[in-house]
């Protein structure tokens, strides 16, 4: 099958749409403004009307009864009520299988006429009191020739808000006929010149064409079917097909869609003007040619800018995500006979695309524990003193270089003394050890984890608490857990704005270079070992009265040596716990683009990838969180010591 | 800025309908008794839509009609006749006039909003 550009161009549209009317209805769901029925409405229209230009005619059949759902709600003959946007909800999934069969005829043959879509449309009947409707009319294309007789402005008439009715019928394409216009000197502007001839394309019969006309008796107005476009000529190229909907090019003007992996192809080759940049300071250096250093720091004013343009266009609102997690709660809470309404703040803050995508997974997971395991009953928050609804509240923002979200829940908390005796149970916690609350509450992301009492189909077996973390970390974030016995949970994450290029920390260990994320490390401090102190085996340094374990870095990669005197302690920080990494010399700051290691190395867990320097050696840029775990061995060790 | 549209009728109960209809509408709906109050009005203030009753004392809808069309601030202003039924050859004798466009009385808040929004946007 020849694929045609309008084609995708619609699928992705229709995506789009699918995705914000599941917010509109949702919406609906909570309080319903009488614009937020109309935008439904108007979304349910693209679509229809889209469908059918587009070779997706089941889709549209389907979607117009939901049309007419909401033009009956839009008209104030039936009102929003739970059946009829779970009906809508089931539909909205229903339209995106049919997209997903690409207007492949068996597959939508299928879907169309699958026990499934029937239930769905009784269901929407039900709700609205509709009466199972027959076919819906097919859209036909229509001809309409309109010229205003000569005085029709002198006595009133306003052709533009003809074109405009007639334009809100379906799509349409609008030719204006001019030929014959008298000079501008000559030409009498209070009489009408000007006709117009309009190709309409909707599912509207002639009749509703005719009353837009209504009062231009005297005008010349004729109205003639066309036939119905053959495939070929829709085939006829994008151009056109844009031209049609200008309502929709209107609304977004300055929007162009690229496909992600340009934008990473871009990303990739300024990763590697970044580098070479490096390189020309570091040669241009040598020349001491002021006219050289000169256009150098031009070029890195210049890079610095491009670097920022282009990460900001790979950032996306993380709204996007939000909506799908309304979504999460609403069926969750019906699945589970809670009433948990969803609160989300600061949607428009904007993270990295990568990082995006492959937040959402945890997000969902930790969201489905608190309405699981962190809400309680109705009875119970009745019992308590608790509003009946459980409140999640999902908040991000932009703090200070990260990502900051936070799921917060109004829940019964976690209960640190079960957290105990669940973790010693599993081995996870030495019985003797004493934990604070907030090294119990970190417990809950411990491999092997899980208090609920029993297994829900809801919240898993207490992998996903642990895949959270690792998923999190691998995104070179932190988690952080904070509970009050029956106030609620909050749990923040920490994110980096993006994946590609950080700031790093430059060591040196030996005759070697390492990167360490700048986000990671908490300061930097003379290694003094007059500040050392031994404590059950552990090497300790005190830092203004706290005890931080450290290693020598040299040890851990077995990098010879040879009698630094001056030796310095990076304290870095991972999962709320700090610890002091020995080199031998800290040599700054640095730009540092991430370059994957090869599939051979990939699995060397201490190092998150390499970089380049200025001076062409590559350097390895350690995964500080994954090396924290490893160098603290297992939680319950390092509590215990 | 919003719309201002006239409403020139005997009926009190008729203008009352057409200010709440549109006012609610978001119309800025200004009022006149009969035509020659409503040519007054039309010469005070710009007007987006002037909706006319026919039958009126003082001057009728056709005078008013007549008369803001050969008036500088009434030329190309859309103006809605409110007629009836019972006179089908009235329409078409505003029309000659330079009427815009009419309404059959009675008419409910709809067909009001509907008609207006087609003439006046």
């Amino acid at each position: 099958m020849q694929v045609n550009p309008a084609v995708q161009s619609y699928v992705i549209e229709a995506r789009d749409l699918l995705a914000q009317l599941e917010t509109m209805l949702l919406d609906l769901e909570q309080a319903a403004p009488p614009e937020a029925v109309d935008s439904v409405f108007r979304a349910l229209h693209t679509l229809k009307g889209g469908g059918g230009m587009f070779g997706f005619p089941a889709l549209s059949a389907f979607v117009h009864h939901f049309e007419d759902a909401f033009d009956l709600v839009r008209m104030g003959k039936i009102s929003v009520t739970r059946p009829l946007l779970d009906a809508a909800l089931a539909g909205r999934d229903h339209v995106i299988a049919l997209l997903d069969a690409g207007g492949d005829p068996e597959r939508t043959d299928a879907l169309a006429n699958s026990p499934e879509a029937a239930s769905i449309l009784s269901q929407l009947a039900r709700a609205a009191n509709l009466a199972p409707p027959p076919v819906a009319p097919a859209e036909r294309g229509w001809m309409v020739h309109f010229r205003p007789a000569a005085n029709a402005l002198m006595h009133g008439m306003r052709p533009d808000l003809l074109l405009e009715e007639l334009a809100s019928l379906g799509q349409c394409e609008v030719k204006c006929l001019a030929q014959g216009l008298a000079p501008l000197a000559t030409l009498d502007p209070t009489q009408s010149h000007l006709g117009w001839d309009v190709t309409l394309h909707t599912t509207q019969g002639r009749a509703a064409i005719e009353a837009v006309f209504i009062f231009a008796e005297d005008a010349e107005l004729t109205i003639t079917e066309i036939a119905p476009p053959e495939v070929e000529t829709k085939a006829e190229g994008p151009a056109q097909v844009r031209s049609t909907a200008p309502s929709r090019a209107q609304h977004n003007p300055e929007t162009v869609r690229v496909p992600s992996l340009k934008l990473d192809a871009i990303l990739d080759q300024l990763g590697e003007l970044v580098i070479a940049q490096a390189r020309l300071n570091q040669i241009a250096s040598r020349f001491g040619d002021s006219t050289l250093d000169g256009l150098v720091e031009e070029f890195q004013r210049l890079i610095g800018g491009l670097r920022d343009t282009t990460l900001a266009i790979r950032m996306l609102p993380i709204e996007t995500v939000f909506g799908k997690f309304r979504r999460v709660v609403r069926d969750l809470s019906v699945e589970l006979g809670k009433e948990v309404i969803l609160e989300t703040e600061g949607g428009e803050t904007e993270i990295d695309k990568n990082v995006l995508d492959r937040l959402s997974e945890p997000l969902v997971h930790m969201i489905r524990n608190s309405v699981d395991h962190g809400i309680e009953s109705t009875a119970e928050r009745v019992a308590a003193g608790k509003p009946a609804q459980g409140l999640v509240r999902l908040a991000a923002c932009q703090d200070a270089g990260e990502i900051l979200i936070t799921i917060e829940d109004d829940g019964k908390g976690l209960d640190h003394e079960r957290i105990r005796q669940k973790a010693i149970e599993r081995g996870i916690l030495a019985p003797e050890a004493t934990p604070t609350e907030s090294q119990l509450a970190e417990l809950i992301f411990a491999p092997g984890f899980s208090t609920a009492e029993k297994v829900s189909s809801v919240s898993g077996r207490g992998v996903g608490m642990d895949a959270v973390m690792t998923t999190i970390s691998a995104l070179r974030g932190s988690v952080e857990v904070m509970s009050r016995k029956g106030e609620g949970t909050l749990i923040s994450l920490r994110l980096p704005l993006t994946l590609a290029i950080i700031d790093g920390l430059l060591v040196q260990l030996g005759g070697d270079i390492f990167v360490m994320p700048l986000i990671a490390v908490d300061e930097c401090v003379e290694f003094d070992l007059t500040e050392l102190k031994r404590d059950s085996g552990r090497t300790m340094l005190a830092i203004r009265d706290e005890m931080v374990p450290f290693v020598d870095l040299a040890h851990v990669f077995g990098v010879p040596v040879d009698g630094v005197a001056r030796r310095r302690v990076v304290i870095v920080r991972a999962e709320g716990q700090r610890m002091g990494l020995v080199v031998d010399d800290i040599l700054g700051q640095h730009q540092t683009v991430i370059k994957p290691m090869s599939p051979f190395h990939a699995d060397l867990a201490d190092f998150a990838g390499a970089t380049i320097l200025g001076d062409g050696t590559v350097a390895l840029i350690l995964d500080t969180t994954s090396l924290l775990r490893r160098l603290l061995d297992s939680p319950s060790q390092a509590l215990a010591a | 800025m919003s719309k201002t549209v006239l409403s020139i009728d005997d009926s009190k109960a008729i203008r009352d309908m057409v200010a709440f209809t549109l006012g609610n509408a978001g119309y800025r709906v200004i009022e006149a008794e009969n035509g020659l109050q409503g040519l007054d009005r039309l010469r005070s203030e710009p007007v987006s839509l002037v909706i006319v009753d026919l039958n009126m004392p003082v001057m009728n809808g056709f005078e008013f009609i007549k008369k803001a069309r050969s008036d500088a601030k009434g030329a190309g202003i859309p103006i809605l006749m409110l007629t009836t039924e019972s006179r089908p050859e009235a329409k078409a004798e505003g029309k000659a006039l330079g009427a815009t466009g009419w309404l059959n009385k009675p008419f409910d808040a709809n067909m009001l909003l509907t008609v207006t929004r087609k003439l006046a946007g």
